[in-house]
């Protein structure tokens, strides 16, 4: 962060989906009304503003994070992947690809959240992480099958009012499996 | 160049994905709040802390002061607005929404002022720095079934309906059910907060809001603010929701005066917690059924009683005793729909007003009648069914309920069960099922479409549509590739925008049948203009269409879609927890447009179900009348761990009178699914919940039985 | 939201001068409860001095045999950590029964200790609260407390702690590790929280200005055989209406150690000394367990409408400790 000019308001350099944008900002402002009001990335939504919806869910250095309590001027120096971003060119991410066919939302608002949470939790599983569903929690018993009892409960911060779901959890499923058949097919 | 339709397949009954689904999981489908606009001020609205009272004084001249704070509007500065009107949804609109009229506060949340500032931060924090002093009057927030001032009125449909002898026809009864039913505060909470941006152009009011129907709102802002209504425009692209709660609400009207006032454009956006007071909630209901019945369970009594609320400034009946004038006949058949005026906010349409909380307690009661019994709850509705309207005396048009109770027990493996409660045992678990019917009216309102063949022989379809997620965009785009007889990739579908003209709202289920009938009249005419060797001009040939007059001509028929709905619970009877293991529903709602889309819309319906009966209560504060946890952490709605595999069937449902073919899918699944559920949890525990929602703590406290 | 400056401190000397020990500066963790705070107008710093920079990231084991948890460890790496699964899986449970996904990857230990309870009133600045306004009321003994405090609660206060991971630590003897520009201390997880008396703003026994730093659990063997179970209106992303952590060693029929804390019950995690004095040595059968259950709940002071936690919690405890005792035999 350089210096700030004055003391509630900071210069930060953001990065975003790979590309910096500095600018100054309102200590008070969030990250996700930094991507939405000053970057014009409103692909990342606000369902709640506190918490408790993930509909603002992004990935922060790799990790999925609520960007409605993530203050801007605190992520100077972090990368910041959103819904914009998680694809490569102009195709469209597997976990895209699978809501898209499987019909995984209804009005959409939730969406961009639930894509950003699911490419995060099939990481997060395939690193081994256990959920509140992983019955046996030992390291060596390696990662839990990603059973859609275990795609439910990790997906539980993100709430869709249409119940979309079901079908939600299908295209995670799809999108987890077609990930570990192109890994066996690598080795 | 010459049109030539080819012909092929129909569309109409195939899945196809969201014609906009690529915006929608890239991020690039801008829903109201995300449409810049240069020169933005951002608006704040400030609610009452107060239940009732008059508003003293407020201490603007601070906030004014404050870093980027251009206005406070309030109502001793903001423009006046007319409310003596006729409003488009019937009856004057509800004065929540005309905002900064007077000093009165009628119920907590109410709206006294706006603050608009440069950035949302500064309005924000302007907002919350706002002193108001009201002059605080005594409040009456407590809903109870015996509210002295309850009075029966008309809601959807009479307040009143009565044939035959009830006290006579119970007392004749072999088996008699006579028990009492609750519903709580249930809230809305689309996923994207109401929001809307306001600006003058070139002398036209301008509004980008995120609503149910955009001629709803231009016709009520144009009335408010004494406007031509040619002189409104409201575009609504993508919305994130509504279930019922996005009509014309305060921030429409609040942005409208901001932008006025300042001539810029102005954004209003409510936070979710503001939601809970401006937004519309469900009533709670006080219901009574009475059911009386022979041995072998035809039904010789029903009563349905529903009480429910409303605000002191506006009526609203929530009119749960819907259903049973439709589902059940008896010898004497009573129904009533009463409310009382508390000191609350005004309650609105939420997904299948009356029905949800109505069929609760009377799919409720009809378990506990076939309990009483010892029928079969799918033999005991299958001998009641109704030749005709048991209130209207109306035939039905296809009446389909029976075979979604035989091909859901099929599929469900109702055969196997044992109608004994309390016996199945999974490690802690109890396990039990249930069933419930459901039904919704199959209604249509009148609307116009315009439909263009272009000069590059593709078509476009102007028609004043709402999207809310029901993919109403999608299934458009279908029926009108059918109706054109072109393949889906030639029919752009535009929707969301008040210029297209009149046509029905994204509500009551009626939207996608009202507007495909639109559709398919402009798409038949056009058909025929366009001869095999008609030249399409560059500007391309439109034809317009306005289903009232075809409406009118329709025969009056008891027309609803059904649906038979089954759930499997598991209940810890040491904590409390119930969790459903699934759930399965087969409806008849007519023709299946995009089954790909129609499943998402039952199953979402059932899981609101899953919902109300589980999890979702709005707990009002005695002491301030305000909300107690006006936010998604206290207010509980399901989440994805509380939805196990949903599924959703469908039957043949034709009704030969009816040019369209299309019913509402929109609200039936969500009908009978929270009674189907608590029927479970009985068959689980042998316990019976007649108060929603089916909380741990009332299940601890209700015990278990011996077994 | 009000004004504020924001500071980043990179080592530990450097957050407590940014703080400077003023009244109206707060540290910034992973910001998952006190930026909603602040946006509910509950809490309003004049500065914030961020600390997930500092080097307190780590999980060491300790020479005796323990674990030492760094302040701004991510709830999410301190749940996957292997030693935490092996050694104390009850907090690996209790870490992932609380909050989602992305609040764990933001949330941090020291920030988990210090958060604030989810009373409705609390959290409502339109309405009284003595945690918040001293002096001002508790409206939740007369109003809504279907999930407030059965224990150790006061009339001025009946709010509950939320932590879930509050509640292992308890049970396991966690001391908490801290910083002063007077020099570090260290405060036992049972002296942590302060009694709620006629004092419910004043939360811990932490000195003003002080920074926690880590959290450090001691060797504790019974803990490899130990649950954390979570009951809630849903079934995911839920604060607890009831908790239980449980630890348990049965040796010959006869318990020989356990360790036991409840959340949701009391204004903090309430580690439940008495049932663990009336286990030790008795038979592992249910009728020990509820007898201990009971004798730990016979000081209960239940409202109206939250009397179901006494019986919620005394089933808990039965299903907990049966449920170890069959792994055990296993």
């Amino acid at each position: 962060m350089s210096s700030a000019p004055s003391s509630t308001y900071s210069a930060v350099t953001l990065t975003v989906n790979g590309e910096k944008h500095t600018l100054t900002v309102d200590h008070r402002t969030t990250l996700l009304d930094a991507l939405r009001e000053r970057l014009d990335l409103t692909g990342t939504k606000k369902g709640c503003d506190q918490g408790q919806c993930g509909a603002c869910t992004v990935l922060v250095d790799g990790r999925r994070n609520l960007s409605c309590l993530q203050l801007a001027v605190a992520a100077e120096g972090r990368e910041i992947t959103t819904i914009e971003g998680v694809a490569e060119g102009d195709g469209l991410h597997p976990v895209q690809e699978a809501f898209l066919e499987l019909d995984g939302y209804q009005c959409g608002y939730c969406t961009p959240g639930q894509i950003c949470s699911a490419i995060a939790v099939i990481e997060e599983h395939a690193a081994g992480w256990p959920s509140a569903a992983t019955d046996d929690l030992r390291p060596e018993a390696g990662p839990p099958p990603l059973t859609p009892e275990e795609i439910r409960e990790r997906m539980s911060g993100n709430l869709c009012r249409c119940g979309a779901y079901v079908s939600i959890v299908q295209a995670v499923a799809r999108a987890a499996a077609d990930r570990s058949a192109a890994k066996e097919a690598v080795a | 160049m010459t049109t030539a339709p080819t012909a092929r397949q129909g569309a109409v009954g195939t899945a196809h994905t969201r014609v906009e689904g690529r915006d929608k999981v890239t991020g690039a489908a801008r829903y109201a709040a995300e449409i810049p606009f240069p020169g933005l001020a951002h608006g704040w609205l400030v609610l009452s802390t107060v239940a009732r009272g008059r508003i003293r004084a407020l201490d603007t001249a601070p906030v004014l002061a404050m870093p980027g704070v251009r206005t406070v509007l309030h109502h001793g500065n903001a423009p006046q607005v007319a409310t003596d009107y006729p409003g488009l949804m019937g009856g004057k609109p509800d004065p929540t929404a005309a905002v900064f009229q007077h000093d009165r506060v009628p119920h907590p949340g109410w709206p006294v002022a706006l603050v608009v500032a440069e950035t949302p931060e500064q309005a924000r924090e302007a907002a919350e720095a706002l002193v108001v002093h009201y002059e605080q009057e005594p409040h009456d927030v407590v809903f109870t079934a015996d509210h002295p001032r309850a009075r029966p009125t008309g809601g959807f449909g009479p307040a009143v309906t009565e044939k035959g002898d009830l006290e006579a026809e119970l007392a004749a009864s072999a088996a008699v059910v006579d028990a009492e039913y609750t519903t709580p505060e249930e809230y809305h909470n689309p996923m994207e907060p109401h929001g809307a941006t306001a600006r003058w152009e070139d002398g036209r009011l301008e509004v980008v809001d995120s609503n149910q129907g955009t001629m709803w709102v231009a016709g009520e802002l144009a009335n408010l603010f004494s406007l031509d209504p040619s002189a409104v425009r409201v575009r609504s692209e993508h919305v994130g929701g509504g279930f019922g709660s996005k009509g014309v609400r305060a921030h429409q009207v609040a942005a409208v005066m901001a932008a006025t006032v300042l001539r810029r454009p102005v954004r209003v956006v409510m936070t979710r917690r503001q939601m809970f007071s401006l937004a519309g909630y469900r009533s709670p209901t006080a219901q009574r059924i009475r059911l009386g019945a022979d041995a072998d369970g035809r039904l010789r009594a029903l009563e349905h009683r529903s009480l429910s609320l409303t605000s002191t400034v506006h009526e609203f009946n929530e009119s749960a005793s819907a259903p049973s004038r439709v589902m059940y006949d008896a010898d004497a058949h009573h129904t009533v729909n009463s409310v009382v005026r508390l000191d609350v906010g005004t309650p609105t349409w939420m997904r299948a007003p009356g029905e949800a909380p109505g069929s609760f307690a009377l799919e409720s009661a009809l378990d506990e009648l076939a309990e009483k019994l010892g029928v079969d709850p799918i033999d005991l509705r299958l001998r009641n069914e109704p030749e005709r309207g048991p209130v209207s005396g109306l035939p039905f048009a296809g009446r389909n309920l029976s075979a979604c109770f035989r091909e859901g027990a099929r599929r469900f493996g109702w055969a196997d069960r044992d109608p004994r409660p309390g016996v199945r045992r999974d490690g802690r678990w109890l396990l039990g099922t249930g069933t419930a019917a459901a039904s919704f009216p199959a209604g249509a309102g009148p609307s116009t479409a315009a439909v263009t063949a272009e000069a590059d022989g593709s078509f476009t379809v102007r028609i004043n549509a709402a999207d809310i997620g029901t993919g109403a965009r999608t299934a458009l785009t279908l029926v009108a590739a059918d109706a054109l007889d072109v393949v889906p990739d030639r029919v752009r579908v535009r929707i969301g925008d008040s210029d297209f003209g009149p046509a029905m709202i994204a509500g009551g289920s009626t939207g996608t049948r009202s507007w495909s009938w639109a559709i398919r009249l402009a798409a038949a005419e056009l058909r025929e203009r366009l001869a095999p060797d008609v030249r399409v001009p560059p500007e391309g040939v439109t034809v317009r269409s306005d289903t009232t007059a075809a409406l009118g001509a329709l025969t009056q028929r008891e027309r609803h879609s059904y649906g038979a709905q089954f759930a499997e619970v598991a209940v810890d009877p040491a904590t409390g927890e119930v969790r459903v293991r699934r759930m399965l529903g087969v409806f008849a709602a007519g023709r299946i447009v995009n089954p790909l889309t129609a499943r998402g819309q039952l199953t979402g319906g059932m899981v609101w179900g899953i919902s109300m009966a589980l999890h979702e209560e709005g707990v009002r504060d005695r002491a301030t009348g305000g909300h107690y946890g006006a936010d998604l952490a206290s207010y509980h709605v399901a989440a994805h761990a509380d939805v196990p595999a949903v599924e959703a069937h469908w039957v043949d449902d034709h009704d030969p009178d009816d040019p369209v073919g299309i019913k509402g899918i929109g609200e039936v699944g969500i009908v009978g699914a929270a009674a189907a559920v608590a029927n479970a949890v009985w068959h689980a525990t042998g316990v019976r919940h007649r108060h929603l929602p089916i909380r741990p703590d009332r299940v601890l406290l209700a015990g278990a039985p011996d077994a | 939201m009000r004004e504020f400056d924001y500071r980043c401190a990179h080592d530990v000397p450097g957050a407590l001068a940014l703080l400077d020990g003023d009244p109206e500066a707060r540290f910034l963790g992973g910001g998952t409860n006190l930026v909603d705070l602040m946006k509910t107008g509950v809490e309003r710093p004049a500065r914030l001095v961020d600390v997930r920079e500092l080097p307190l990231d780590r999980i060491e084991p300790t020479a005796d045999g323990g674990l030492r948890i760094g302040a701004t460890v991510t709830n999410s790496d301190l749940a996957a950590h292997p030693e935490v699964r092996r050694r104390y899986p009850a907090l690996t449970q209790a870490v992932l029964a609380g909050a989602s996904g992305q609040l764990r990857n933001m949330a941090t230990v020291g920030g988990n200790l210090l958060q604030r309870t989810r009373c409705g009133y609390f959290a409502d600045i339109t309405k009284p609260c003595n945690k918040r306004v001293p002096g001002s009321g508790c409206p939740a003994v007369e109003g809504e407390h279907h999930n407030h405090a059965v224990l150790g609660a006061s009339e001025h206060c009946v709010a509950t702690h939320p932590s879930d991971m509050g509640v292992a630590l308890a049970a396991f003897d966690a001391v908490v590790s801290y910083a002063t520009p007077d020099g570090p201390g260290e405060l036992p997880f049972g002296d942590f929280y302060l009694p709620v008396g006629d004092t419910p703003h004043r939360e811990t026994a932490l000195p003003p200005g002080a920074l926690i730093t880590g959290v450090t659990l001691p060797a504790v063997p019974v803990a490899a055989r130990s649950r954390y179970r979570k009951v809630r209106e849903r079934a995911s992303y839920a604060f607890a209406i009831g908790s239980v952590a449980a630890a348990l060693d049965v040796r010959d029929g006869v318990v020989h150690d356990v360790r036991l804390a409840f959340g949701a019950v009391a204004s903090r995690p309430w580690r439940a000394r008495t049932a663990e004095r009336a286990l030790t040595g008795a038979p592992a059968d249910a009728g020990t367990f509820a007898a201990a259950a009971d004798a730990e709940l016979a000081a209960a002071r239940p409202l109206p409408h939250n009397a179901y936690k006494v019986t919620l919690m005394r089933n808990l405890v039965v299903a907990e400790l049966t449920r170890l005792t069959e792994e055990a035999s296993r």
